[in-house]
């Protein structure tokens, strides 16, 4: 179980291959990685606040939580904060389990925990000004699936 | 005395990140009732409790929760990861 919280940008290949070479024993590794999107040009900067003494807990506890309903054999998070442009990485998900199934599955939960239970905050920043970005009912809706 | 945290919109409609607030809150719910009475960007801030998520101790939790052995009480919009 891995967790990176940091500011500076990654090389989600690069990651993908150390997930990879850790897993020994898996047979089936997937992964996600969120990019920040250009909004067809109007995105600027992508500004992500968070809740430093609370991120690595959350993200544990969703972790764990994935490894006990998928017996997985690694699980990584990498989420970044700070100013971002527009087609950067903004975080990563990566699961090794025995079978497709279960990394698919963990993948899934994680990315909808990740959503709306990882205290991170996004602002979009354009030349009109800048906006919070509204958490989705869909969002939260999303997480009724794994209940 | 509890250290309370603002995030997001919240700390830019509050103008501060923390501070320390002296308080005899029992409730997370009578917190916000007296930062709210305090001045008119927080009650502005508070105006709606259902835009908003309270962690106590960095675990979330409700507006009715206790506040006794609550050291830090963070409050922030719904949260954007991922």
């Amino acid at each position: 179980m891995q967790i990176v919280i940091q500011q500076a940008a990654f090389d989600p290949g690069a990651m993908l291959n150390q997930f990879t070479a850790s897993s020994a024993g898996a047979g089936a590794v997937v992964s996600f990685t969120g990019l920040v999107r250009d909004e067809e040009g109007r995105l600027s900067a992508l500004e992500i606040e968070h809740y430093p003494a609370m991120t690595e807990r959350a993200i544990g506890n969703i972790l764990a939580e994935a490894h006990r309903r998928w017996q997985l054999s690694q699980g990584l998070v990498i989420h970044r904060y700070g100013r971002l442009q527009p087609g950067e990485p903004i975080m990563m998900v990566a699961t090794a389990a025995r079978h497709r199934a279960a990394a698919f599955a963990a993948a899934d939960f994680l990315m909808d925990y990740l959503k709306s239970r990882a205290p991170f905050w996004k602002k979009e920043i354009s030349a009109a000004g800048s906006s919070w970005v509204a958490a989705k009912d869909s969002d939260e809706a999303a997480l009724q699936r794994w209940s | 005395m509890i250290e309370v945290l603002y995030f997001a919109w919240l700390r830019e409609r509050i103008g501060l990140p923390r501070e320390k607030v002296e308080t005899s809150a029992l409730t997370v719910q009578a917190l916000i009732e007296e930062l709210a009475a305090r001045e008119e960007r927080y009650a502005l801030a508070f105006s709606d409790i259902s835009a908003l998520r309270v962690a106590l101790d960095q675990e979330l939790a409700g507006f009715d929760s206790p506040l006794a052995g609550v050291r830090e009480v963070a409050f922030f919009p719904p949260m954007t990861g991922g």
